[in-house]
């Protein structure tokens, strides 16, 4: 299996080289933000309010300081974008990571223990997954923001999004990891290791786990894109990152106020990062997720 | 068929239980109704008269039943920001959201099962690549964002189509429609594609996945064999296998339709029970907030019922047990 | 009187699959085979032996990027291409019948529905007459009460009726040709019997003229009438059934038929055309018993049994939250048994009878219901049973069924041969466990290279081998063997016999034997157990059952296993 794995990873179609090589250049440029961005934006002493809503330097009335405008307090757009998308992707990854984690865990021990166990963390994803991300995590935000008024700032808001996201999708890592250990639990090389009498724990982690890696693999890939989308829908609604932090959400928040009045560059341009970095990051994905499909294996 | 119905039954009542007590728990203890519900001046005795009159001072649980009986009897409080019954502003606003949700699912389905159909029987067409890329962006760009760019092309640059509002609405009974007056009609135009543009690309998806896996069954090459027509083996018996999932996720997809209307409503401005939601929670208005987490868990959990009931009136397997 | 026309003349035929790198894999090269009015012509081979090619071929249903090559086929005398669409009337001209009766029914269409459309599909019938029609199939295939059956779905017929619904969708436009794709392949030994009766009635009193796909010698005995042995793609020996099974000319041939279990006389070993690595292995096979003598397993008097198994029980779905709609269903009812020190047990009967469910319980997978299980005296399973560990696991290993899930794909050889050894604590270093590993791949007749390297790189022969060693390395004193060569080619199957019987005799050992296979049975074990729903029908030393069975169930298991001893139209 390996060997014919390695051969189709040299197969791999040019359109998934270059969304890669997308996604990556994005996420490379947010983790350099304060190195290549021209301007700081969390510096309030960097910009000016005689700056607001300058259009794009290749426009008639562009300034030649700012390539793709300025927003609405006169801030940079490509350096608040840079920075924003560099707040999308830490919550995302985060989000991804915690649900991973917590998902996968619970999975393997449902699925290797079953019975009441099983039951009790399968029937509570089942009510999680009953409600949408969206819902679920507005919820979370909302609820948080009440109770510690804290919440809404800089420095608590992206712990308050990554749980908020993860809450609803670790169920989906749990449901595929309780799916394949099932599977992988009733086949012999799981029965042989049992007969030997290793403990539960060792064979979870050691023989299982490997062997249920792949397709956590491609749903991590396709959450982050999710997970991205989900933090930007929150911003955008008001309950994600405070202006004064900006996510790409919250850039395109902000942008849409504008976009009666004809200043389009505000939103369009994070957007258009936005839709770029997770369209790379999906295109990853859906390969990914073909190459682990058994049923489309041998079909090239 | 009845033991499966009472089941269904029974889990969707503990789901609900489970939600009331989420609502519940929002009602007693995030934000303080006291000083939600009281002048800015009152005094500490008027506060404790308030705490009492609202029963703050009984067992947790004695206050849940009484928070479950008025809920069953329709009484969802009033709400903190316009002090109007939440009951009445949320059948105010039930109409606008339930018709966005109707024509974009109808818009979906429509669309979204010939495309996948397409994308599985003629996989390396032209048509089919271009969709597939088309339904990467579709599922890539998020529905605020498609929101956005339909409002600056067709409403600021072009000017055909209205950006904000439902337009002109018919008072029928209780419902107000928008369905029935043309600039009802143009004014659902933009957020109905909005909202449909996302569901529509994991219809076609999921078609397409589905489709393509019975394809490749057994039955199906059995099928080949007996020398039936290529067209009656796709359309009517591929088909009817590969939809089955489709049913639930379609399901499933109206619950989550509900919940992304939040957003399309707020980029709309479309007064529905999304746009009254977020105003909701930015206002802290409890009240509101339960009522609207309490409402859409109840038509989740009736659709997911209906679909489940659905799904074993159409599958010989689960219908028919020898 | 000349010889009939042929319905089916396969001439000099050759199929390829262009590969990614350019190159050509050559499936069936030069095949050539006739098949005359009501003649069954059995095509056999292991797998990879291009018979199943072949049989898509004719049906033009080769996987894609397949490709006839070069060659005719020709279906009454007129040469057709079968990847041309319309050259041939696929369900009119030549019905189809698949392995696997579960996933042949589409399960969301009646079984009227399915032979109607078929109907439908080539004659101008209505629906009433098509109706009419699809009962008197229904008829013809022996379904019982076929009225009721025609609303019926897939999943409410079992097993041995679903094969029939298919049998009947491929006859209902009365086709002259019958291609059979391993046909009764995954149905019990008692269906199995019917299937091939209908089949071989079909032929007689219809005239058609069938192509038996199959690597079962013994149905070929039974029902068919001329053989073709494929190997590797070729067609090494072809002719009337009594002469290719009684005196096959070709090496291959023979080496195939000789590897066949014989059901009648039990012999030694089985029949091997090469002989190698046998003195190395023995000289490993040695240390290995010293070694297991070493670890100080006691081996007190003979009288006492080494297993024994005291009115076992096994429900299933009895626990509490077990699901709705699961009832309580009872896998084993009161079974008891002996094994006696340094024996073959065997435990036979057909699926569901509740034999897996008895190696699990033994090999401690799963918990009795009711009963006790002593093991050497000492009770290892049951109410009063002590946690199982240490020296009483050890004592018991397995070999499994499916030798390409038996091996855990992400771990080198060397580490899953050495976890058994180091987890009990058998060897004091690393360097010693490695050293035991290398013995016990010499023991099983691999190169000690294998311990470098991924299951993957293995054949389903070799992972069986390694799977043994596994189970050796732990030094037990019984291994039960499920089902350890059902999914294995019948030469490879001869080898992995032919080597348990050799480590048994090098090394003392006891195995508990599990198998739906008589003929296996009866080659490798010395008293048998038949089960049946559950329970022992019959218990005797392996000669007294085989010559001179007692229940009736029994006799007639034997009666209904196609054998190479019983090769139809002799007496």
């Amino acid at each position: 299996m390996a060997a014919s794995l390695s051969r189709r990873l040299r197969r791999v179609p040019l359109s998934v080289w270059l969304a890669g090589l997308l996604a990556l250049a994005i996420i490379v440029a947010a983790a350099l933000a304060p190195l290549i961005a021209p301007f700081d934006p969390t510096d309030l002493t960097s910009f000016n309010l005689i700056d607001a809503e300058l259009p794009p330097r290749f426009s008639p009335d562009g300034d030649p300081r700012f390539l793709l405008g300025t927003d609405n307090q006169g801030r940079d757009l490509l350096s608040a974008m840079l920075y924003g998308a560099r707040v999308s992707i830490l919550i995302g990854g985060g989000a991804v990571m915690v649900a991973a984690v917590v998902g996968v865990g619970l999975g393997l021990i449902a699925g290797y223990f079953g019975g009441w166990v099983d039951a009790a963390i399968m029937r509570f994803g089942d009510v999680i997954l009953s409600f949408p991300t969206i819902l679920l995590a507005l919820l979370v935000a909302g609820v948080a923001r009440m109770l510690f008024p804290a919440a809404s700032s800089a420095e608590w808001a992206p712990f308050i999004l990554v749980g908020a996201i993860a809450i609803h999708e670790w169920v989906q890592y749990a449901r595929t990891v309780r799916a394949a250990t099932m599977v992988e639990s009733a086949r012999d090389y799981v029965r042989a290791v049992k007969v030997i009498g290793l403990p539960s724990r060792q064979i979870m982690l050691r023989h299982i786990l490997p062997n249920v890696m792949g397709p956590v693999l491609v749903i991590a890939t396709i959450n982050l894109a999710a997970a991205v989308l989900t933090e930007a829908t929150l911003s955008f609604l008001g309950v994600g990152m405070p202006p004064t932090y900006p996510s790409l959400g919250t850039l395109i928040r902000i942008g849409n106020e504008f976009v009666f009045s004809g200043v389009w560059w505000i939103a369009l341009f994070p957007a258009l990062l936005l839709v770029l970095l997770v369209l790379g990051v999906n295109i990853v994905g859906d390969w990914l997720r073909d190459l682990f499909n058994p049923k489309l294996r041998g079909r090239g | 068929m009845l033991a499966l119905l009472i089941a269904r039954l029974g889990q969707a009542v503990l789901v609900m239980l489970a939600v009331s007590a989420v609502a519940f728990g929002m009602f007693r203890f995030v934000g303080d109704p006291v000083s939600a519900l009281s002048r800015e001046n009152a005094t500490v005795e008027e506060k404790q008269e308030l705490r009492e009159a609202l029963g703050l001072e009984r067992p947790v649980l004695v206050q849940y039943a009484g928070f479950l009986g008025r809920i069953v009897q329709g009484d969802f409080g009033i709400s903190y920001r316009n002090q109007r019954p939440v009951a009445a502003l949320i059948a105010e606003r039930l109409p606008a959201t339930l018709e966005l949700v109707l024509v974009a699912t109808v818009l979906s389905l429509a669309l979204g099962i010939p495309l996948g159909v397409l994308c599985a029987l003629k996989p390396d067409g032209i048509a089919a690549r271009l969709v597939q890329a088309v339904s990467l962006i579709g599922i890539s760009t998020p529905t605020f964002v498609t929101g956005i760019v339909l409002i600056l092309t067709f409403a600021v640059t072009l000017g055909l189509l209205p950006s904000f509002g439902r337009g002109e609405t018919v008072q029928i009974g209780p419902w107000s429609t928008g369905l029935l007056t043309l600039s009802g009609l143009k004014a659902l135009i933009l957020p109905s594609i909005t909202l449909a543009l996302y569901q529509l690309t994991l219809i076609m998806r999921l078609v397409r996945s589905e489709l393509i896996d019975v394809l490749s069954s057994d039955y199906i090459r059995f099928a080949r064999a007996r020398g039936l027509s290529t067209r009656h083996i796709h359309f009517t018996l591929a088909l009817r296998n590969a939809l089955m999932p489709v049913i639930t996720v379609t399901g499933l997809q109206i619950g989550s339709l509900i919940a992304f209307a939040i957003v399309t409503e707020t980029v709309f401005q479309w007064p529905g029970m999304g746009l009254l939601f977020i105003q909701a929670v930015s206002f802290s208005d409890v009240p509101v907030m339960a009522a609207y987490l309490l409402f859409v868990g109840l038509l989740f959990v009736l659709i997911n019922t209906a679909v489940d009931l659905l799904y074993a009136l159409v599958d010989p397997r689960l219908r028919v047990r020898s | 009187m000349s010889a009939p026309a042929p319905i089916l003349a396969i001439d000099r035929l050759r199929i390829e699959y262009p590969l990614a790198d350019g190159g050509v894999l050559t499936a069936v090269e030069g095949a050539t085979l006739s098949i005359a009015p009501g003649e069954i012509h059995a095509l056999v081979g292991e797998s990879g032996a291009g018979k199943t090619t072949i049989g898509n071929a004719v049906l033009g249903l080769l996987e894609k990027p397949g490709r006839i090559a070069s060659g005719t086929i020709a279906l009454d005398g007129q040469p057709f291409d079968p990847q041309k669409p319309g050259a041939v009337r696929l369900g009119r001209d030549i019905g189809a019948v698949f392995q696997d009766p579960m996933t042949s029914l589409n399960p969301l269409f009646t079984v009227e529905s399915q032979i109607v459309e078929t109907l439908r599909a080539h004659l101008p019938l209505d629906r009433a007459a098509a109706r009419a029609r699809a009962l008197e199939l229904l008829k013809a295939v022996g379904i019982p009460e076929p009225e009721r059956r025609l609303s019926a779905y897939p999943h409410q017929l079992s097993g041995g009726q679903r094969q029939r619904v298919v049998i009947a969708c491929a006859l209902a436009c009365e086709p002259r040709l019958l291609v059979a794709d391993e046909p009764t392949t995954a149905l019990d030994v008692s269906i199995q019997a019917q299937i091939l009766d209908l089949l071989r009635g079909l032929a007689d009193e219809r005239g058609i003229g069938i192509l038996l796909v199959t690597h079962n010698m013994g149905v070929v005995a039974q029902i068919a009438d001329t053989v073709t042995i494929m190997h590797r793609g070729h067609i090494v020996e072809s002719g009337p059934v009594a002469q290719v099974l009684r005196n096959p000319q070709a090496d291959y041939a023979k080496a195939l038929i000789g590897a066949v279990p014989r059901i009648d006389i039990r012999l030694d070993r089985f029949p091997m055309l090469d002989g190698a690595n046998q003195a190395e292995a023995g000289a490993a096979r040695d240390q290995l018993r010293a070694k297991a003598l070493a670890v100080g397993d006691p081996s007190p008097g003979r009288d006492v049994p080494l297993l024994s198994v005291d009115d076992l029980c096994v429900d299933y779905g009895a626990g509490f939250l077990a699901g709705r709609g699961a009832c309580a269903f009872r896998a084993v009812g009161g079974v008891s048994f002996e094994i006696r020190r340094g024996e073959v047990f065997g435990l036979v009967g057909e699926s569901g009878c509740g034999k897996t469910t008895i190696a699990n319980v033994v090999a401690g997978l799963r918990a009795p219901t009711g009963g006790t299980i002593r093991f050497d005296g000492q009770v290892i399973a049951g109410a009063e049973a002590a946690p199982r560990k240490g020296k009483a696991r050890r004592a018991i290993q397995m070999i499994f069924q499916d030798p390409y899930s038996s091996l855990n794909a992400r771990m080198r050889v060397g580490r899953i041969l050495a976890e058994p050894i180091l987890f009990y604590e058998l060897a004091r270093t690393r360097a010693e466990a490695e050293a035991d590993v290398g013995l016990l791949i010499e023991a099983v007749g691999l190169p000690a290279e294998a311990a470098q390297r991924f299951p993957h790189a293995f054949s389903g022969g070799q992972r069986q081998r390694l799977s043994i060693a596994r189970a050796l390395g732990a030094r037990p004193r019984l291994i039960v063997c499920d089902e350890p060569t059902s999914s294995l080619d019948v030469s490879v199957q001869a080898q992995i016999l032919n080597l348990l019987k050799d480590l048994r005799d090098a090394t003392g050992l006891t195995l508990l034997l599990i198998s739906h296979d008589l003929a296996v049975i009866r080659q490798m074990c010395d008293r048998v157990a038949v089960m049946r729903a559950g329970r022992i029908v019959e218990m005797a030393a392996a000669e007294t059952l085989f010559t001179a069975p007692q229940a009736d169930y029994t006799r007639q298991l034997l009666s209904l296993v196609p054998t190479l001893e019983r090769i139809r139209g002799e007496v």
